[in-house]
């Protein structure tokens, strides 16, 4: 415990009614901070035990408790296997199960009993004094078990049992409740059985909210009080609909009242979680359409053939492909579902809105994605476009719900021209393939800034009418900016880690609700302060200094992104002449940044080389949204298996790529394993054929999880080396899958 | 903290099996296949899987069984999920699920299925996500998901999905990593984690971890081996488990250790139990600690083992 510990803090709230009033100190309401933990209270047999071997007395009692104990088990087992219900043998099931409340059968032997009581009544006439003099000797039975173990599954349930029969006094059930609630605070049986006693009670959420504002002054570090409130909340938000300025007005007060619980002891975790969902329902906002590739306002330069030429590949955007389709993204501020054909619209010329298939582009999250893919392509008998128009509206009807249950409802469109250039040239065929080279030397910083902005500023200027700056995202800018101002307010008095936590989420929550403001009112995002939070916070907690790096890359991601000048500092043009065969000179380098992992992706849709070597990347997830990108340097990282490169199975343009120097076959734990579709799981049917590979030396068995990344994949550069996986065995088995591969850690193999 | 004292706890695993007259054993009688599925899984992770009669474990747990597919805590005892889950598994140990009626024991668990979803444990109707886990888990080793309506079966477990991101025994239950684990367990096997918010669940799982190394299944309790397992094959299956400090860990079970005579208690110098020397031990397995087994997070089995009824090694 902190400094505080031991003091009684005043909280500002006052215990009458569901609305908490803001100020008004009464000194009812005083909250005493005590150490809570298990270790108070010990009811359970296994754990908490002193490991010191007994004394002889004490060996001899419990052998003798022992035989005892034994000798009443196998007295009931016989009493239960014959059916027995007489008294005695009631009272025999009943000294069992004070002695061992979790021996179920002897519960299920006492409910075959009131059965067997119940049907033997129904048989003659209901006499509904005996039947409650029955249930009333169960829930005493019950009363004395849980006095042994209040954690007993089979006793609680076995109370819920009964009193489903009806007969039973539900104000004696609170006033039980009442006494074990106070015995331990944070029984979880206790407080579901209160759940279940106030459904059958009828006792309205309004009444339970103000139990909970009791237990929390009594002691608020009581996670599980924290908890019911926040599921009654849940429940009245939705009962009340969507009356903001009510759902407003709690929300502020709940702030307040977490923020004095968080204030008052910030090394207790009970408000942390709670915070942190308040913070949640602030930016519980509509999804929007972030960008797009192509981008809205640009002409699309397409050629059917390998070959790019050798003029200005700008102002316009070249795209090649040799199937006459190109990919359309979506890339959303959430993951959504709902995304086709009725809810997104192409106007094309040489296209049916009805034949578009869309695609969530989501390595693990099937049916619901932040990016979305579909492909357009142009008939063969077309050899030339010129300023071809398409548009693409966005929710034109309803049906694109995000993850947490909004509707997008702002239509959005993008437009963009397509041109097919007349003159292109047969493709010449065998020509070698250059390998790529990640080589410093091979990178020329990137100055040049007469690039088209349509291509460097994806940004697209998406028509977002004045109802998109709503009410609420107004009252969430104050109420957070508040929170912001408290939150500094506390770390200048104390260096804590949820202090500094909460800023670093409140001013991301801030810059999330920037996006929704339209015109942004000039308040501007301080990534370098996030930043700097994040480093502090890996210092003051290196426990947790991987959640801190994963956060911070997250942010740094989106600083790097956030303008076109900051993207153009990590452009680089590669080589120095023009490659034939590739369109990928100009390369993102994300290389030694200490990035942990991706995401906010959502201005690099158009990338189609990348440079992320040298960082600490475990997960590339969010990868999957870079549909143009064909080279990929992933190497000198910390990626542990096959199954963390399963984003990649969706770059159907990846040609390159340089995955060595990593950790893949160096651990015997994949924790990639179930997140992608795997055999393991229900899924997926496991449709492979092993024998086919086992004719060419392969055993699939040691490397099918290889064999299910790299065989949608058509590579023709793989560097692997150093891995601990590789192996001759592996070799063979990435040979056979991708016949394309001309290099192969760095020798050409043909 | 020295080191893991394997041959020690071999030989507590196997004095347990043999001692069933002083009082912890007459208390654990009734759920002696839990604890045979404990004892069972930590020798295999500790390789000395052999060092048991198989034949004779192999039919006292049919012995367990009844005429209603389920298996009994014990010879006589009733039939119940919580038990019939450690029957397969023990079995699948030995390689010898051929030797159950496989369309009997997968009627019964099936036939616990309710309407919304979820699972009764037994005849009685007690509900638990904990049961959700039991039937898809003995389902799927046994390749009889398709006998129940896994679509609804994943829909209740997400009805227990709380705002911490975590999951409770009911819809409004509290989440305490125990069921978290059941929980996201579930999810993993059926293909459905997409449905788990990984940031926000990792960190309130990461949070469990204490001062000293150990962790605990709910915020501001103490920490306790048993949630080593818990805690961290919930954070391996949603990929965060580089969110806490794995060294200090293992210091904290290694800690646990009774060096003399073996086995691993909830907390230093407390009485040992299998319980939590399998935890403490498979926790191990999960945190790559040199000379044992891999586990895996899901099935709670070793990987050679989920590999060989999967991928038909």
């Amino acid at each position: 415990m902190n400094q505080t510990s031991g003091t009684t803090v005043a909280i500002s709230l006052i215990t009458s009614g569901f609305i908490l009033p803001r100020k008004g100190v009464l000194s009812s309401c005083q909250i005493q901070i005590t150490e809570v933990g298990e270790g108070r209270k010990r009811y359970r047999k296994m754990h908490g035990i002193s490991r010191k071997t007994p004394s002889q007395d004490e060996q001899e009692a419990s052998d003798l408790k022992a035989a005892e104990l034994r000798d009443l088990q196998s007295q009931f087992l016989h009493l239960h296997h014959n059916k027995i219900y007489t008294k005695e043998a009631l009272e025999t099931s009943a000294k069992l199960l004070v002695v061992n409340p979790e021996h179920y059968t002897g519960w299920n032997y006492r409910k075959l009993a009131v059965q067997h009581f119940l049907d033997h009544q129904s048989e003659t006439e209901v006499d509904s004094e005996s039947i409650q003099l029955v249930l009333n000797e169960e829930l005493r039975v019950v009363e004395n078990a849980l006095k042994k173990n209040f954690k007993s599954y089979g006793a609680w349930y076995h109370r819920k049992w009964v009193l489903s029969k009806g007969h039973s006094s539900m104000d004696k059930e609170l006033r039980l409740l009442g006494k074990f609630q106070k015995l331990d605070s944070r029984n979880f049986h206790a407080w579901n059985y209160r759940r279940f006693i106030t459904m059958l009670k009828k006792i309205s959420d309004e009444e339970e909210l103000q139990y909970t504002t009791d237990m929390i002054f009594d002691n608020f570090s009581n996670y599980s009080a924290w908890h019911n409130r926040s599921v009654l909340l849940s429940h009245l938000f939705e009962k009340r609909g969507k009356g903001h300025s009510h759902k407003e007005s709690i929300l502020e007060e709940e702030f307040e009242f977490v923020r004095n619980a968080l204030f008052t002891d910030p090394d207790d975790q009970s408000g942390w979680f709670y915070h942190l969902w308040l913070l949640d329902q602030m930016v519980k906002l509509e999804p929007l359409l972030l960008s797009s590739w192509p981008p809205h306002g640009c002409c699309l330069y397409l050629s059917v053939d390998d070959y790019i030429g050798c003029g200005n590949l700008f102002p316009r955007i070249h795209f090649q492909s040799k199937d006459r389709m190109f990919p359309i993204v979506l890339y959303f501020s959430e993951a959504v579902e709902g995304v086709n054909s009725s809810t997104v619209t192409i106007e094309y010329e040489y296209y049916s809105n009805d034949d578009v298939i869309w695609r969530p582009l989501s390595a693990n999250r099937f049916g619901c994605a932040q990016a979305w893919l579909t492909y357009l392509n142009f008939p063969d008998e077309v050899h030339f476009l010129k300023d071809s128009p398409v548009k693409v509206v966005v929710a034109q009807f309803p049906g694109i719900v995000s993850t947490n249950g909004v509707s997008f409802s702002q239509t959005s469109y993008i437009e963009f021209s397509l041109c097919v250039p007349s003159h292109d040239r047969e493709h010449t065929e065998g020509q070698t393939i250059p390998r790529i080279l990640w080589k410093n030397e091979k990178f020329h910083p990137h100055i040049t800034e007469s690039h088209d902005a349509s291509l460097l500023n994806p940004l697209h200027q998406l028509k977002i009418t004045e109802e998109g700056k709503s009410k609420s995202s107004d009252w969430s800018m104050k109420t957070i900016a508040n929170e912001i101002a408290h939150c500094r307010d506390l770390l200048s008095s104390t260096n804590c880690k949820i202090g500094k936590l909460t800023l670093a989420r409140l001013l991301m929550a801030q810059s999330k609700l920037i996006s929704y403001c339209i015109p942004n009112d000039g308040v501007k995002v301080h990534y370098e302060e996030i930043l700097g939070l994040y480093h502090d916070l890996m210092e003051l907690d290196p426990v947790h200094i991987c959640y801190y790096e994963d956060e911070h890359s997250l942010v740094l991601l989106k600083q790097v992104t956030l303008s076109m000048e900051s993207i153009l500092r990590y452009c680089h043009q590669y080589g120095d002449s023009i490659s034939p065969s590739m369109d990928s000179h100009f390369c993102l380098r994300l290389n030694d940044l200490s990035l942990s992992r991706i995401g906010n992706v959502e201005r690099l849709l158009w990338i189609q080389m990348l440079d992320l070597s040298h960082n600490k990347i475990r997960s590339i997830e969010g990868l999957e949204a870079l549909q143009l990108l064909s080279c990929l340097n992933l190497s000198n990282n910390k990626i542990c298996s096959f199954a963390a490169l399963d984003p990649l199975r969706m770059l159907k343009s990846l040609k390159v790529l340089d995955i060595s120097y990593n950790e893949i076959g160096a651990h015997s734990v994949d924790t990639r394993r179930y997140l992608c579709s795997f055999p393991m799981t229900h899924a997926v049917k496991n449709d492979w054929n092993f024998e086919e590979f086992a004719n060419v030396g392969v055993d699939l068995t040691n490397h099918w999880d290889a064999f299910f990344i790299f065989r949608g994949l058509n590579l023709i550069q793989l560097d692997i080396l150093g891995n601990a996986v590789v192996s001759d065995q592996l070799k063979q088995l990435l040979f056979k899958l991708m016949p394309s591969l001309n290099w192969f850690d760095g020798e050409n193999r043909n | 903290m020295g080191e893991l004292k394997t041959e020690k706890h071999v030989e507590y695993i196997l004095s347990v099996e043999k001692r069933k007259d002083d009082f912890v054993s007459v208390v654990m009688e009734h759920l002696r296949l839990n604890g045979a599925y404990w004892g069972l899984t930590t020798l295999d992770i500790l390789g000395k899987l052999e060092a048991v009669d198989q034949d004779e474990v192999v039919s006292w747990v049919m012995q367990c069984q009844h005429k209603s597919g389920g298996f009994g805590g014990n010879i006589g005892h009733d039939p119940h999920l919580l038990y019939t889950l450690s029957a397969i598994q023990v079995l699948a140990l030995f390689d010898k699920i051929e030797v159950l009626d496989i369309e009997k024991v997968s009627n019964y668990i099936a036939g616990l299925q309710n309407e919304d979803g979820s699972f009764s444990g037994d005849m009685w109707g007690e509900v638990d996500t904990r049961f959700s886990y039991i039937a898809i888990c003995s389902l799927a080793l046994l390749h009889q998901l398709d006998k129940i309506n896994v679509e609804k079966a994943v829909k209740y477990i997400l009805s227990c999905q709380n705002l911490d991101g975590g999951f409770g025994c009911t819809p409004g239950a509290e989440s305490h990593a125990g069921q978290i684990f059941c929980c996201v367990g579930a999810l993993a096997i059926t293909g459905s984690l997409h449905h788990v918010d990984e940031d926000l669940l990792g960190w309130w799982l990461c949070e469990r971890q204490v001062k000293s190394g150990g962790l605990n299944g709910r915020p501001e309790k103490l920490p306790d081996v048993c949630y080593s397992w818990w805690v961290l094959s919930s954070l391996i299956m949603i990929d965060r488990v580089h969110w806490i400090d794995k060294e200090k860990l293992v210091k904290f079970i290694l800690d646990c250790q009774d060096k003399e005579n073996g086995g691993i208690s909830d907390r230093p110098d407390d009485a040992v139990d299998v319980f939590h020397t399998y935890f403490g031990v498979a926790g191990l397995s999960l945190l790559e600690y040199p000379g044992l087994k891999a586990i895996d997070p899901a099935y709670a089995l070793p990987v050679d083992v989920i590999n060989r009824i999967f991928l038909g090694n």
